[in-house]
């Protein structure tokens, strides 16, 4: 009996030009940013709108997030995840109005301290709620995919009234902290305050989930359970216990999402979680269902070409998204970065 | 005759039977039962409603696809008759000529949507068609050239349904026969028929594969039917009905608006209607925009004697005060799906003892 392993040559591996072609869904974003550069043909409105594109994509994708990975883990197309977002806004926007006094001082450290509690409140409100939800609502209807759409509308239908019950029927003005107020001009370049901020919390989240999927166990075991759930639970872990986690963390992405966008338009309504929703959809298909990197890239390139077109075609602004939807689909039809499914 | 015209889908029921009696005799008299503006508004509502939720029935009940884009087809429907008597003189030709274009327009969009994204996983159909159709509420609201855009489109219809038209002189039982009655009338008939052929449908080969899919869509792509094909007609064929029911509010309201037409709480109310009433079977449909259209418009006054009543208690107020039905009725949505997913005309046929309600 010949050892047969030894025989096996090494994995040669592929020409240039195939590693160049799986390495394209990261060319994405460069490609797009140099295409509105040359539609724009000027170099400081330019950067200025690339800032802008790349903080809204940060902020979008703050909140998709979520919803790729309970997709992905739990196969659950999570249509509540907008009333998270509605409401994360609205218990951030009473703990802000409530520190008026912070929020009104030009002080930047009380100003961040300000913003921080908001979103720790309602991080755990949506946290909270997100765990209620997956208990009571999402639960009894795992694996039937008609019936999670309806229950999860039904629950944000629902939810979007509560909000109507508590913070009253009118939309809500959300002022900027002072400090985050304004912009810096530097050459012709326009850069607002606020939407640094967005990049730099964006960013970290990115990196922190990436870090949290990539090096602990926890991460591994939910990397697993998006690759073959079954799998995971004849190894013997308790996969519920997972589902509620990703579930909650999940939620609570979506409540700082949620603070972070009312923040950037200045107003909350009831309905603002519903039309995100929106946004989040097309990112999340543009990424592959269930992918972090995937959602990453889809949440930057939306940002990017909702700004380009704003300033190049006002009037299409959101149809462009759907265009570079039906184009990444048509290209690879289940997205940039599918993430596996068995 | 009878076992022509409902294709051989009785309500199995006796009291669904009866509930329907009393909603199409309800429907057939309204304008002499229950005379008024108001009273007769409601009913051209709920006879429009009960085509255009039949129609996503049609694709939610009987296909097992959760749509988003049915309003848009709604829209195109009415904006084909609103813009063609806005730009031509009110005449028939021009009522023809604009549901004709309306009709073509939808199902082409229709056609695409389905062979676009009915191929790709059936989960992303939802996120695509409520993506689309939010872009064209926009793209409604921004052509403001074109669709009036915010304000929408107000324009005269033929002469025959204005409310200057006397059919006789007189009045007829107490009632004015004039153009309001008319068109009430032809609104009351365009729907039946669009029901009863829907019920056709359903009960056709054609309707048999569509619930086999819904049942197990592997089981039909291998029984040799082609699954994407049957699919994408069902998707056409709704839109088409729901075009059809744009065109018919198009006519009764002398307005068309991205906020009537388009809007996503539609969409959200057509959903409701649909599950609360029964799905997969059209008579949920009759039963469920009856319910839903009288709640909204009269469930409102009921909360607001509630809401007066408990005065002077805490939270219970603001919990029934009027603008909070929504609240209710999704709560009742979401109970629904749990414990009653065949609605109330499973219900009413579970009670009968008769046949089951096709899994949901």
């Amino acid at each position: 009996m010949t050892d047969r392993t030894a025989e096996t040559p090494a994995v040669p591996s592929p020409p240039l030009k195939e590693r160049l072609l799986a390495r394209l869904p990261y060319w994405t974003v460069p490609l797009l940013a140099l295409a509105g550069l040359a539609a724009i043909a000027d170099l400081s409105t330019w950067t200025t709108l690339t800032l802008a594109g790349l903080a809204m994509g940060m902020l979008i994708f703050i909140m998709a997030s979520g919803l790729t990975l309970v997709f992905g883990l739990m196969d659950v197309l999570n249509f509540g995840h907008g009333a998270f977002i509605s409401i994360g806004a609205f218990v951030g926007a009473s703990v802000l109005l409530a520190l008026g006094g912070w929020t009104a001082s030009s002080s930047l450290a009380l100003n961040l301290a300000a913003v921080c509690l908001a979103i720790a409140a309602a991080m755990a409100a949506t946290g909270l709620l997100g765990w209620f939800f997956e208990r009571v609502i999402v639960k009894p209807v795992y694996g039937a995919h008609l019936k999670q759409i309806l229950v999860t509308m039904g629950g944000l239908i629902v939810a979007e009234q509560l909000i109507h019950l508590i913070w009253g029927p009118n939309q809500i003005p959300l002022p900027r902290p002072e400090a985050l107020k304004g912009s810096w001009v530097i050459g012709e370049v326009v850069v607002e305050r606020y939407r640094l901020l967005a990049v730099a919390v964006g960013a970290a989240i990115f990196l922190g989930l990436r870090w949290a999927l990539v090096r602990t166990k926890l991460g591994l075991l939910i990397r697993a359970g998006v690759e073959n759930g079954e799998m995971v639970e004849a190894l013997g872990y308790r996969i519920q216990r997972l589902f509620v986690l990703v579930f909650v963390a999940g939620s609570a992405l979506a409540g700082l999402g949620g603070v972070m966008w009312g923040l950037y338009d200045e107003i909350i309504t009831a309905q603002m979680g519903l039309n995100i929703l929106i946004l989040v959809f097309i990112v999340v298909i543009i990424g592959g269902l269930g992918s972090v990197e995937g959602c990453f890239l889809g949440a930057l390139l939306v940002g990017l070409m909702a700004n380009y077109t704003g300033f190049l075609a006002p009037k299409v602004a959101l149809g462009s998204n759907i265009l570079l939807m039906v184009a990444i689909l048509m290209w690879r039809p289940r997205g940039l970065l599918p993430a596996g499914k068995g | 005759m009878l076992k022509a015209l409902l294709s051989e889908d009785y309500p199995r029921s006796r009291l669904l039977t009866a509930l329907l009696v009393v909603i199409v005799a309800g429907l057939a008299l309204a304008p002499f039962v229950f005379p008024g503006i108001r009273p007769l508004n409601t009913a051209a509502t709920i006879c429009v409603f009960i085509v255009l939720v039949a129609s996503y029935d049609l694709l939610l009940g009987y296909t097992g696809i959760v749509s988003f884009a049915h309003t848009l087809f709604y829209g195109i429907g009415a904006y084909g008759v609103a813009l063609a008597l806005d730009a031509w003189p009110a005449s028939w030709g021009a009522v023809a000529l604009g549901t004709a274009l309306g009709l073509a327009l939808a199902m082409a969009i229709a056609l695409l949507i389905g062979l676009f994204a009915l191929r790709v996983q059936a989960i992303f159909f939802a996120m695509v068609t409520l993506a689309v159709a939010s872009a064209c509420l926009i793209l409604a609201s921004q052509l403001s050239g074109l669709t009036g855009g915010e304000d929408g489109l107000t324009y005269r219809v033929p002469h025959l349904l204005s409310p200057a038209f006397r059919l006789v002189d007189g009045k007829v039982l107490g009632v004015r026969l004039d153009g309001r009655i008319v068109s009430y009338y032809l609104l009351f008939l365009a729907a039946g028929a669009l029901v009863l052929a829907m019920l056709r449908i359903v009960n056709s080969p054609f309707g048999r594969v569509l619930q086999a899919i819904r049942e197990n869509p592997f089981r039909a792509e291998a029984l040799g039917y082609r699954t994407a094909v049957y699919r994408t007609a069902a998707t056409v064929a709704a839109a088409a009905a729901a075009a059809l029911a744009g065109a018919l509010m198009a006519l009764w309201q002398k307005y068309t608006g991205p906020d009537t037409t388009l809007s996503l709480s539609i969409m959200i109310d057509i959903l409701l209607m649909v599950v609360i009433g029964g799905m997969g079977t059209i008579y949920g449909a009759v039963v469920g925009a009856t319910v839903f259209v009288l709640a909204k418009n009269y469930l409102q006054l009921l909360m607001a004697a509630a809401a007066g009543a408990t005065a002077g208690l805490p939270l219970l107020p603001q919990l029934v005060s009027p603008d909070r039905w929504l609240l209710w009725l999704g709560i009742l949505f979401v109970l629904s799906v749990y414990f009653f997913p065949s609605g109330i005309v499973g219900r009413l046929r579970g009670r009968g003892g008769e046949g089951g309600a096709p899994r949901g």
